[in-house]
Parts: structure tokens; C-alpha cells; sequence
């Protein structure tokens, strides 16, 4: 291990070789561009240009808009509403895959992975022929007679946006909890119900802890994933609905205002980041515990 | 006696299990149904139940020019991103494989940024760079984009499948007179290749897919699901469903191809 190690550091050019074009290309073409983002938070705009003299006043615009505020906490709840719909629908399905599918497991894979490669916009369209008015389900309801009228609050309000990405996201959801459970070794389980304990303990106790870095890291996605969606809220949302990704959107289209759109970035940046560390010293305590 | 005992709980917990996964899967699948059962519909909107069925938007949709140069405009975009992507992608996953370096979990953290991190934050940060530096946006400006997401999605492909390659096998080339790069090219690069080309696959189509990221560094030309977007937006038009489904149709082939190789290449070894 150790004259493995030795010669490795000996010779470093190959190492640099390797890493110069993607390192080169992550920090030109993200890590930079990231940094010009939250610089331009700090100037301000003289129509039609930028004025790039250092200035508070877009943090000072977003604290007293009481909008902006509140389309962020709307964010946020948003995205923590999805998370835990997409945590609920994701366990049985991931806990089957690991546990009751034995033969074609791949294939159950595939059926679990598959609408996550078909068209996102394409998934909110089907959701808006689904919910609309004279969509498929009041369409159906009808035409069952359990209704006489449309139900219209579905579409064009939060339930069809949480609906919407609650179905988009799930994949990510399933496969770290899927990568989790399947490593849970089935003697764990059964010396769980020699012990006495019954089927809710031993979930409690043994499945739920060991399942808790892949709900992080499925959590963490759904989550981020939310918070920044404006695709959703735009076609699925009515005007009360938005969320912070199109007003983020908007400062950089028709508003035209960059650095406002790059101080509204920073809360989410904020947030995601905090989660992310939670979601780090989590994934690590369980390293050192296992 | 015990097992028997326990057996009508056991059981009614499978049942339940089982009813709340079909009811899941079912969840999952409903939208994909609709979009290919509508795209067969006769109907000028989208109602239930569908009165006849005919093939004509698929026939609209394939002769729709503005479509047609969409698809050649995101297959395009979609292969040189994926080739960019694979290029740097292994070479991340090589360095990280074999190497021993300060910063790795630093250069971990970062190349999982563009896909942990909303897209929105990747599409404006790149648009302010790009207009600092003065670089005008086209279609070379969306292959950057989506390249750098793209990147993440090869690395992990590769470096769990370098993961697995023992050791030795590269030890034992060199021990037989190997140079480090030809023992790179008989050995480790054959046996790595199915993941490269997996995680180029899954490449291509999040980029052929890709809308938020798309919209920001956009230039004249429109990808597919840009075209897709300006229509949605204008309202509904049927002809969108038989694209939505051809999309649909495509992603399957390039998910069932991804699946088989890596399938083939665990059970081969």
C-alpha cells in the first residue's frame, strides 16, 4: 500500500495530464461563471446597461419586497412538500425492489428509472391534459357521473404543481433509498424478529436508521430540484403560485434587471448549501457509525 | 408453528405492499400513457372518452419544418455535448480511479454541483459569464451548457464501473512489459468502455431533453423542446403529443441500450 502510494506521488505528470482539460473546463466554464453570478448581485442597473459600481442596494430591494419574501417561503414549503410526498410514494417501492424482487430485478430497474429520461416538459404537458377542466379526469368523472360539474381547483393552483413535480422527481427518490435498503442484510432483519421485535419495530429500529443516508440523499435532490423548477409553476400554476425560479427567470428575460435576479439566487443558493452540509455531516456520521 | 402463526399478518402486509407499489408504478406511468394514447386521438382537445383514432399528427408533426430542424438541432447539440462530456468525463474518472491527490473530494464536491444545483443557477451564471466575456450566444454556448452537466453523468458511470476492474489486471500487464498507456489501451480502456458508452448514452438524452439550461444560452436557432415550449405556451396543439411521444420513443431505445450494456458488461465479468 505504502510503495504503491510512493510511486504514485513519484509521478505526477500523468495525474496532470488527466486533470487539466476537465479541471480547466469546471472552473472556466461553472465555477467562474458562478462567481460573475454573485458578483453582478453587488451592482446595480442604469437602463439598458449595468452599472458596475459596488452597491447594497439589491439586497436592501429584496428585504423590503415583502414578494419576495413570500414567494421564497412559498418556495420552500413547496419544495419540502414534495420532498415528503416523494419520501412517502418512493419507500414501498424502493423496500420491494430491494426486498421482494428477486429474479428480472433489472428490469424493475429499468421500469423505475424510465420516466426520468422521458421528456421533462413533456410529463407537465401530460399533468395539464390530465387536471384541466376538460381534461382527462373531470372529463372521466363526467362521463362516470360521480360529478356533474368540472372540479376546477386541481389545475392552475399549488396541488397540480405539487402533483406535477412530485411525479417528476420520484426516480431520484427510489434509487439512493433502493441503494440503501438492498444493502441491509437479511439476517439484520430476521434476528430483529427472533428478538421479539415485531414488523413496525424492527422498521423502526433497524430498517429506518440504516435506510437514513439514502433519504438524505434522495431528499436532498428533490428538494434542490424543487427549489429551483420554474417550468412547473409557469404551465401547471396559476398567478398566485409562483415560485422563486420564475421571478429569477423574469430578471434575466423580460424584466432585464441581472443583479436583482443574482441577489434572489443567493437565498436559494443559501439554503440548498446549508442543506447540503446538514445532509454531509449526516452522510458522515453514518460512515463512521458503520 | 410460529411461521404459521405469523403467516395472515405477514401476508396482508405483503398485500398492502404490494397494492401501494402498483398504485406507485401506476402514478409514475399515467402521464406517459396519456401522451401516447392522445397522440392517436382524433379529437381536437384532449377529452375522454376518445372518440376515434387516426394517425394524422404524427403525419402533421413529421412534416412540420420548424419541428423537423428541431430534432436535427438537439441530436446535434445532444452528441456533441455527450462527446465533450465522455472526453472529460473518463478523464475525471481516471484521475479519481487511480490516483491518490489533495482536493479529490474538493473535485468530487464540484462535479456534482451542475446536476445537485438547480438548473436555473447553471443557465443565468453561464449567461452573465458569457456576457462579461463579451461571447455572443448560439448553439456553441448551449454545448457548453449542457456539456458541463453532462460531465457528472459519465463520471459516476465510469468511475463505478473502474471501481470494479481489479487491480492487478493492470499490475500484471505492466509486469509483462506493458508501458503505462498501453496497458491503459488492452486493458482497463475494453473493460471500461461499456460504462463510457452507458454514461454517453444517459448524456445524450438529459441533453436532447434539456429545456431550463437551453433557454438561458439560447441563439437564433430552436431545439426540440424549445419548440416545444413556444407551443405549449401558445396553448394546446395536438400535433405536440405525437412529438412528445416519438421523444418518448427514442428515449426508451437509448434507456433499453444504456440498460443491456451495463447489464452485459457486469454479467460478463
Amino acid at each position: 500500500m505504502s510503495t504503491a502510494r510512493v510511486a504514485l506521488r513519484s509521478n505526477r505528470r500523468p495525474l496532470l495530464l488527466l486533470l487539466i482539460l476537465p479541471v480547466a473546463w469546471m472552473t472556466v466554464f461553472y465555477l467562474i461563471p458562478i462567481g460573475v453570478l454573485l458578483t453582478h448581485a453587488l451592482f446595480s442597473v442604469k437602463y439598458p446597461k449595468i452599472d458596475h459600481h459596488l452597491t447594497l442596494v439589491n439586497f436592501q430591494t429584496f428585504v423590503d419586497t415583502e414578494l419576495y419574501i413570500r414567494v421564497l417561503v412559498r418556495t420552500v414549503v413547496m419544495a419540502v412538500g414534495v420532498t415528503l410526498c416523494d419520501l412517502l410514494l418512493a419507500f414501498p417501492v424502493a423496500f420491494w425492489l430491494a426486498r421482494r424482487v428477486r429474479r428480472n430485478r433489472e428490469i424493475a430497474l429499468f421500469l423505475v428509472i424510465f420516466p426520468l429520461w422521458s421528456s421533462y416538459l413533456i410529463r407537465i404537458f401530460a399533468w395539464k391534459t390530465l387536471l384541466g377542466t376538460s381534461g382527462i379526469l373531470n372529463s372521466f368523472l363526467q362521463w362516470a357521473h360521480v360529478t356533474n360539474a368540472p372540479i376546477s381547483f386541481l389545475l392552475y393552483s399549488k396541488w397540480s404543481i405539487l402533483i406535477a413535480l412530485t411525479h417528476i422527481w420520484l426516480p431520484f427518490m427510489i434509487l439512493p433509498l433502493y441503494t440503501v435498503l438492498d444493502r441491509i442484510p437479511e439476517s439484520l432483519l430476521e434476528a430483529a424478529n427472533d428478538l421479539g421485535a415485531g414488523s413496525v419495530a424492527a422498521f423502526r429500529t433497524v430498517v429506518l436508521p440504516l435506510a437514513k443516508p439514502g433519504i438524505v440523499a434522495g431528499g436532498l435532490t428533490t428538494f434542490s430540484l424543487t427549489m429551483g423548477d420554474y417550468i412547473a409553476p409557469t404551465l401547471l400554476g396559476g398567478p398566485g403560485d409562483q415560485m422563486i425560479g420564475k421571478l429569477i427567470a423574469d430578471q434575466f428575460g423580460v424584466a432585464n434587471n441581472w443583479p436583482l435576479g443574482a441577489m434572489l439566487i443567493i437565498p436559494v443558493l443559501l439554503i440548498i448549501s446549508t442543506i447540503l452540509l446538514l445532509a454531509n455531516r449526516a452522510g458522515a456520521m453514518e460512515r463512521t457509525a458503520g | 408453528m410460529i411461521a404459521v402463526s405469523a403467516q395472515p399478518r405477514r401476508s396482508l402486509g405483503r398485500t398492502a405492499l404490494n397494492a401501494s407499489v402498483c398504485l406507485v408504478f401506476l402514478f409514475l406511468y399515467l402521464p406517459l400513457a396519456v401522451i401516447v394514447l392522445y397522440s392517436f386521438s382524433a379529437e381536437k382537445v384532449n377529452v375522454w372518452p376518445i372518440g376515434s383514432y387516426t394517425t394524422h399528427w404524427y403525419h402533421v408533426m413529421w412534416h412540420d419544418p420548424e419541428v423537423r430542424k428541431g430534432i436535427m438541432l438537439s441530436v446535434r447539440i445532444g452528441l456533441s455535448a455527450a462527446g465533450l462530456a465522455i472526453l472529460l468525463g473518463t478523464l475525471t474518472a481516471l484521475a479519481i480511479d487511480r490516483y491518490a491527490f489533495r482536493g479529490k473530494a474538493l473535485l468530487r464536491f464540484c462535479a456534482v454541483l451542475p446536476i445537485t444545483l438547480p438548473g436555473i443557477v447553471t443557465g443565468v451564471a453561464m449567461l452573465s459569464f458569457f456576457s462579461v466575456t463579451g461571447f455572443e450566444l448560439s448553439n456553441r454556448t448551449i454545448i457548453i451548457g449542457h456539456t458541463t452537466f453532462c460531465i457528472t453523468l459519465v463520471l459516476n458511470s465510469v468511475v463505478a464501473r473502474l471501481a470494479q476492474i481489479p487491480r492487478n489486471l493492470g499490475e500484471a500487464a505492466a509486469d509483462l512489459g506493458a508501458s503505462p498507456l498501453r496497458a491503459f489501451w488492452t486493458v482497463t480502456f475494453p473493460l471500461t468502455l461499456p460504462a463510457i458508452i452507458a454514461g454517453g448514452l444517459l448524456a445524450f438524452t438529459l441533453s436532447f431533453d434539456e429545456i431550463v439550461v437551453t433557454l438561458f444560452l439560447k441563439g437564433r436557432d430552436a431545439t426540440l423542446p424549445l419548440v416545444i415550449w413556444a407551443r405549449l405556451r401558445r396553448g394546446f396543439s395536438p400535433d405536440i403529443n405525437a412529438a412528445a411521444c416519438m421523444i418518448v420513443g427514442v428515449s426508451f431505445i437509448a434507456v433499453m441500450i444504456a440498460t443491456v450494456i451495463t447489464r452485459s458488461s457486469r454479467s460478463a465479468q
